[in-house]
């Protein structure tokens, strides 16, 4: 071999050709074919295929929308609708796009569910955890300016609502609305911004999912026991085992995905933004998008402007430290009875907190949303701190293996003797 | 694993009835009837003598002062009628086009390819005609309400004297569904209104039934061929999952 | 994939053939897909749909030309003089590099409607204005890449291979034509 050629085990000539110069294909067959991925994942470890998948939905029909699109407050709108109705298949495409945000969010509440139940933020997986709690961040920007962008009445004055909330800040927080808004309210600047911006952030996310898998590559996955992998017999290469597991998940996700689509295109959009932005006249009840309802409700808990602004932040905030405020050393909540419990009520809080954000800001609305906001807080800051000194866990199994074969015997011949001739 | 899918739909189930929510906050004080239409369903489709009968109503009715600018005449092809029906149509219409040569703007019979005309220049001539009540845009009406179509068709058919006790604000109506009962708009369907060339009995309920299935039609021309292509979609889908799940079983089967 | 060799008796291995048809079938699945995206790129229904143009003749005095839009694209519309006609009518059509005779080209012979776009590289020739070069056939001359046109819009020196496009019109009454 040639001095300053990869040393590729690719047979055939032109993959081994590219592969000596450019190693991609040992690097994919070594990150997705070959590689060591516990051999006890449940279904939950597909919605991060599932997540990427998505993103990826969301790009391809973004950019074909832009097509068509007018970043113009006198055009917006119109020009959405006739994506609807003269644009061939553009109807398909922007409810594809539309209901992709939603899916987005479902995907993603649920893989980080996922990762709160089975201890998937803990040491040495810290990093991972918190650029997934950037990617969220990322996302939550994007859909709110993707929001706007149909330019009908919720557009409007989601906008005005949630770019007010920065005057909340003291002395800088008129300067950093009139940044945001170009001008005096939001207008066609706004519009305009938010296009450049919401067609940009989304090749952001792609760039952090990058390092998000690069960190999971490095420490490997979680599983649903929550112990580390202790040799070959505790795991299986990801293809085809995961490779087929995903596939199914995938397909499972766009029926569900298509349901919405063909039968049901606006049932988690609201009404109101089939009206045409108004700047005169606020709809009777201001609602955000389903997926923002829970951080609505936290700042509509509190009395104080900015109280009520820094409490939602800190409730995403919160998730950066959760590595550091979770004091037991078991990952897994299967062998956490205490751990497990706070979390199912921290669930149930999330919900309630999301159907309260519907809700009109009113009694008994207000003091459910203080009581479910007061445990959504007690869980990260109290609850987990403390139970790792006081529950006593389970005890744990003594590898993957065992606990998923029964029995400590060999493997059946084919599982772990298999793995890497080449697919 | 059964325990942890059912939650994962669990956890789904929570979230599509938390998005339910909205729809009930914010909802008018007398609920909706429930009325039957030919496009309910996974297989409806718009009915399209109805709709041609809806869009004779709009003509002669609602566009006294609801545009619908959103749509074209050529769009009436839709609805079943000809190319030759379409033109006359739209010949019937003056709408504004220039400026010519002369730098001019002037008014010529209407085209297939021109958006309904409007009645009002804009919204601030629109109001001054209506004692400072905006009729609104109709194009996407059903979808820009709670309710769609059953409430269109609510709010049509809705009118009736004040109960007693209710005292009526200077130029308002009484309408059991509209939010806050007091509707600018007045009784706008009255018994044979308009003559149905088909010889349909011009009823208000008729005619209400008629509009808003044209309405619905206007606001979501695509569902036809978003339901049918659904339908294949979500049939295609059901044999691939079987497929991929009958691999899936194949990979692990050494596995366990 | 790796796991071969479960060959049944008396035909191929299953799962061979099971992985060939769900990869089948997801490969026309993800084609189907595609379709929607790509059709969407076409002309949409409105843009299908444009407005044809009305032209009023009685204005343009004879000799002169008028340019008017139609589906975004320049038309030209000549009112010809005899000598235009006669000099379109005379040369043999063994000459022209694309023949056509001027008579299939007009529906009134002093009026001649065209496509005001080169067939070589799309540029819009000069000859509309009295000012203009009009190229060695005194019709239409291209400064892009020196396409000769005459008085009948056909090609007669120059890279272009066609001659200039008549568009449909038809003459909705003696002094009016509708371009579309």
């Amino acid at each position: 071999m040639a001095i300053g050629l990869h040393d590729s085990d690719f047979k055939n000539p032109v993959v081994r050709w590219i592969d000596q110069r450019m190693p991609i294909f040992t690097m994919m067959q070594k990150e997705y074919g070959s590689f060591p991925t516990p051999r006890n994942f449940n279904y939950f470890w597909n919605f991060g295929a599932l997540a990427m998948v998505n993103l990826m939905i969301m790009i391809a029909t973004g950019i074909f929308l832009a097509m068509h699109y007018t970043p113009h407050t006198a055009h917006a709108f119109d020009s959405v609708e006739r994506i609807m109705r003269d644009v061939n298949f553009g109807w398909l495409i922007r409810y594809v796009h539309m209901n992709g945000a939603s899916m987005f969010f479902i995907v993603v509440f649920i893989h980080i569910w996922r990762g709160m139940y089975y201890g998937s933020y803990k040491a040495p997986r810290e990093l991972l955890w918190i650029l997934g709690v950037v990617i969220f961040l990322l996302m939550m920007a994007t859909a709110f300016m993707g929001y706007v962008l149909p330019w009908g009445q919720m557009s409007f004055w989601g906008a005005t609502v949630i770019t007010n909330l920065f005057s909340a800040f003291p002395f800088v927080g008129d300067w950093i609305v009139s940044l945001l808004w170009g001008g005096f309210s939001v207008d066609n600047p706004t519009l305009n911004r938010f296009f450049s911006l919401h067609y940009l952030l989304p090749f952001v996310i792609v760039g952090v999912v990058f390092l998000h898998v690069v960190a999971l590559h490095i420490t490997g996955s979680n599983n649903p026991l929550g112990i580390e992998p202790k040799g070959p017999k505790d795991t299986l290469p990801f293809h085809p085992y995961y490779t087929a597991k995903d596939s199914f998940g995938l397909v499972i996700y766009f029926i569900v995905f298509a349901a919405l689509v063909f039968f049901a295109p606006n049932y988690l959009g609201h009404a109101d933004n089939y009206i045409p932005a108004d700047p005169l006249v606020t709809p009777a009840h201001i609602v955000p998008e389903w997926y923002f309802l829970p951080f609505y409700a936290i700042l509509r808990a509190v009395p104080d402007k900015l109280g009520g602004v820094l409490l939602m932040f800190g409730s995403i905030a919160v998730l950066f430290v959760l590595p550091w405020l979770d004091s037991s050393p078991v990952r897994s909540m299967r062998f956490r009875p205490m751990a497990r419990i706070a979390l199912f009520l921290w669930t149930i809080s999330f919900f309630v907190l999301m159907y309260c954000g519907a809700m009109p800001a009113e009694e008994p609305y207000v003091t459910i949303s203080r009581i479910a906001t007061a445990y959504y807080f007690a869980y990260f800051l109290v609850i987990l701190p403390l139970l790792g000194r006081l529950e006593k866990p389970l005890p744990l199994p003594e590898s993957i293996a065992r606990a998923v074969l029964g029995g400590g015997g060999p493997l059946p011949a084919g599982a772990a003797a298999k793995p890497m001739e080449k697919a | 694993m059964v325990r942890n899918t059912l939650k994962a739909f669990a956890l789904l189930g929570g979230l599509l009835a938390a998005s339910a929510a909205p729809a009930l906050a914010a909802g008018p004080t007398v609920p909706i009837p429930d009325t039957r239409f030919s496009f309910d369903g996974i297989f409806g489709t718009y009915d399209r003598a109805s709709a041609q009968r809806g869009f004779q109503v709009y003509k002669e009715v609602c566009a006294a002062c609801h545009a619908m600018r959103l749509l074209s005449y050529r769009n009436l092809r839709e609805l079943g009628f000809t190319e030759q029906q379409v033109a006359a149509i739209a010949s019937q219409f003056q709408v504004m086009d220039g400026p010519n040569d002369e730098g001019q703007m002037f008014e010529r019979p209407a085209r297939a390819s021109d958006r309904f005309r409007s009645p009002f220049p804009n919204q601030q001539a629109a109001r001054a005609a209506n004692n400072g009540a905006y009729p609104v845009d109709l194009s996407v009406i059903t979808k820009a309400r709670i309710g769609g179509a059953d409430y269109i068709y609510a709010l049509l058919t809705g009118y009736q004297d004040p109960p007693p006790g209710v005292t009526l604000m200077d130029g308002m109506h009484f309408n059991r569904y509209f939010p806050g009962q007091q509707i600018a708009m007045a009784r706008p369907l009255n018994p044979d209104q308009v003559e149905y060339a088909d010889g349909t009995p011009a009823t208000i309920e008729q005619m209400a039934r008629d509009v808003t299935t044209f309405l619905a039609w206007a606001a979501e021309p695509e569902l036809e061929q978003r339901r049918a292509m659904g339908v294949k979609v979500i049939i295609f889908l059901t044999i691939l999952a079987g497929l991929v799940y009958a691999v899936k079983r194949k990979v692990w089967a050494d596995a366990h | 994939m790796a796991e071969t060799g479960e060959a049944t008796a008396g035909g191929p291995p299953r799962r061979d053939f099971l992985n060939l048809v769900t990869t089948a079938f997801a490969a026309v699945g993800v084609g189907a897909v595609a379709w929607p995206f790509i059709a969407s790129m076409q002309p949409a229904r409105d843009v299908l749909a444009l407005a044809s143009t009305d032209v009023e003749l009685e204005p343009i005095a004879e000799g002169q030309a008028v340019t008017v839009m139609w589906r975004g694209k320049p038309v030209f519309v000549r009112h010809r003089t005899a000598a235009d006609i006669a000099a379109a009518r005379e040369v043999p059509l063994s000459q022209l590099p694309d023949p056509q005779p001027d008579q299939a080209r007009v529906q009134r012979d002093q009026w001649l409607v065209l496509l005001g776009i080169c067939t070589h590289l799309g540029c819009v020739p000069l000859g509309q204005k009295p000012t203009d070069a009009k190229g060695d056939y005194n019709g239409w001359f291209c400064p892009c890449h020196g396409s000769h046109y005459d008085t009948s819009g056909r090609i007669r020196k120059g890279p272009a291979p066609r001659n200039l496009e008549v568009p449909q019109y038809a003459f909705t009454s003696d002094t009016k034509i509708r371009i579309g």
